[in-house]
């Protein structure tokens, strides 16, 4: 840590605290995948990590390595980005696998395709207000 | 004052992302179905990216954020693939 000795007070607090509470969120989400019940619940539970977490911890660097004053530093929100846009991505396709797998296997509480359609017509005839 | 600082939070949080990776790890060995898997494979990587930029922030080199960069693009194309296999049995049809 020898290169730290240059950096001024404020600069190592600030990236202490967003390091921290980045790892934070991270293992809170990650004791969020042990404890929920079902997949479609579990799903949720990354995305504290891919979302703040990661958001703090690029913040975290790109003030550490600005201070320092070693590069100019907004390189990290490629990575930031990236996460943010890549994520949902996944999870959506992860989920629809999911959902598709559980009802190839009539497994589960999951809707079937006739309920989804079921459902959507009769919310179209309810803002019609029509009786077709 | 200001290494007993960093250095500390950054020991903090390494050891609390190893502990995240250690309940995905957990979850991929033991989780119930393949989607379980390959989510929680899909946080690894993302921690293990996380990791990657505090050991930059530790040892302050720039080599670190291309490792965590590199990191992220596989890790999601690795994710979309193993999706699409749970989906179809296929990657590349």
């Amino acid at each position: 840590m020898s290169h730290a000795y240059d950096l001024p007070l404020w600069a190592a607090v600030l990236t202490a605290l967003l390091v921290l509470i980045g790892a934070g969120l991270t293992l809170a989400g990650a004791i969020g995948t042990l404890r929920f019940k079902s997949f479609y619940e579990r799903v949720h539970a990354p995305t504290l990590g891919t979302s703040w977490g990661t958001g703090a911890m690029v913040l975290a660097s790109i003030v550490f390595f600005s201070a320092l004053g070693t590069r100019a530093m907004v390189h990290e929100v490629l990575i930031a980005i990236f996460i943010t846009v890549t994520t949902p991505v996944t999870l959506m396709l992860l989920a629809r696998a999911a959902l598709y797998r559980d009802r190839t296997e009539g497994s589960g509480d999951v809707p079937t395709k006739s309920d989804v359609r079921r459902s959507a017509r009769s919310d179209a005839t309810r803002v019609r207000g029509g009786t077709d | 004052m200001t290494p007993a600082v960093l250095f500390w939070s950054l020991a903090a949080a390494q050891i609390m992302l190893v502990a995240a990776m250690g309940c995905y790890a957990y979850r991929v060995v033991r989780g119930p179905r393949a989607q379980d898997r390959v989510l929680c494979l899909d946080a690894l990587y993302v921690c293990a990216m996380l990791l990657a930029l505090t050991v930059g922030i530790r040892t302050g080199s720039g080599v670190y954020f291309e490792a965590a960069l590199i990191i992220a693009i596989l890790g999601f194309a690795s994710s979309v693939a193993l999706a699409k296999f749970l989906m179809r049995g296929e990657v590349i049809e």
